[in-house]
């Protein structure tokens, strides 16, 4: 089984055990984006994460949101990018630009 | 993502099937599509299951807007598979070239002086019979197999237990008249036109190719076009010919 299936698993054992889990997933990307469409990272309740979305750059943000949805905030649609003030504050100065999918697994 | 949903989906690639995760980016709302079986509580629009399909055939994701509202689609496949049946010297130069577009490898050969680690780094190696080898490794919808022993002793087993296969593409080695002496051989074992008509052969597409990295190119392009659904662009209108 490949690495998203892997992590896939990993968010439904988090739930069965009673965690609340967030899954993110990059669904758009232009220009040089460290990571690809399909690329996830899951988030429980206390913030633990596994997986990326961006090899580090946008993490921190995306974590962040996650905790939101897991609090009650309907699923968002982010995006980062170099022309976005808040991406340089986040770190993505790879040049890219990328839009993340936050949906809470309930 | 309702938690029976993603259960359904974990399920489908245990089993190694092909899948896509829909989502409603607006809604949160999602759908599964497994091999044509869909899950959702919205309805499967004709023109979103032509966008799976386009999205699966593609390997790869996409935004996509329909009806005025955003849909993400993830694909979910398989590995690909290249099982290459004869340790030959074609076989060398097509290793590693099939490592480079993505596809893990595995080299069939019982005669073990062919079948050498030192032959064929970086790639695992069965010195079985290959009727044996196939059962074992049971190529899937995302296994391609490519015959290249000229011995049929090895490659009419090979190319039988193929055919009982999904694999997405099965080529073998021999010239027309090779080919054809080797159809009249499968059919007297039980094989029928339909079963045959799988076997691409004269194997590769046809770029004039003449040294064993030419036709491992050759083949790579072959099946690169099967798994990708044919040429896309109509050659004719981008020449300006009539």
């Amino acid at each position: 089984m490949n690495e998203e299936a892997e992590l896939l698993e990993q968010a439904l054992a988090w739930h069965r055990r009673g965690r609340r889990v967030a899954i993110a997933t990059v669904v758009a990307t232009w220009g040089s984006s460290p990571r690809p469409v399909g690329s996830q990272l899951i988030v429980d309740e206390e913030g633990r994460m596994l997986g990326s979305v961006s090899g580090g750059c946008i993490e921190g943000a995306v974590v962040q949101e996650a905790l939101a949805v897991l609090g009650g905030a309907p699923p968002r649609l982010l995006e980062f990018g170099v022309s976005d003030e808040r991406a340089w504050e986040v770190g993505l100065a790879c040049g890219g630009r990328i839009q993340v999918y936050v949906e809470p697994l309930a | 993502m309702k938690p029976d949903l993603l259960e359904q989906l974990l399920e489908a690639l245990r089993h190694k099937r092909e899948a896509c995760l829909v989502r409603w980016l607006d809604s949160g709302e999602a759908g599964l599509w497994v091999e044509g079986r869909w899950t959702s509580p919205r309805p499967l629009a004709p023109e979103l299951e032509a966008e799976i399909k386009r999205a699966l055939r593609e390997g790869r994701g996409r935004l996509w807007e329909l009806g005025g509202e955003r849909l993400f689609l993830q694909v979910f496949q398989p590995p690909l598979r290249l099982i290459v049946v004869g340790a030959v010297h074609i076989a060398q130069a097509l290793v590693p070239m099939a490592h480079l577009l993505g596809y893990r490898t595995v080299v069939v050969d019982p005669r073990r002086a062919f079948a050498s680690s030192e032959r064929f780094p970086g790639t695992d190696i069965l010195d079985e019979w290959p009727d044996e080898a196939l059962a074992a490794l049971d190529p899937d919808r995302r296994t391609a197999v490519v015959v290249l022993t000229h011995d049929p002793k090895l490659d009419d087993p090979a190319l039988i237990a193929a055919l009982r296969s999904d694999a997405f593409y099965i080529g073998a080695l021999g010239s027309r008249r090779t080919h054809a002496k080797r159809i009249a051989r499968l059919r007297a074992m039980g094989l029928d036109t339909e079963e045959l008509a799988r076997i691409h052969a004269p194997i590769g597409l046809d770029i004039g190719a003449v040294s064993p990295a030419e036709i491992a190119l050759s083949i790579l392009a072959e099946i690169t076009c099967r798994l990708r659904g044919g040429p896309k662009r109509d050659r004719t209108a981008a020449t300006g010919e009539a």
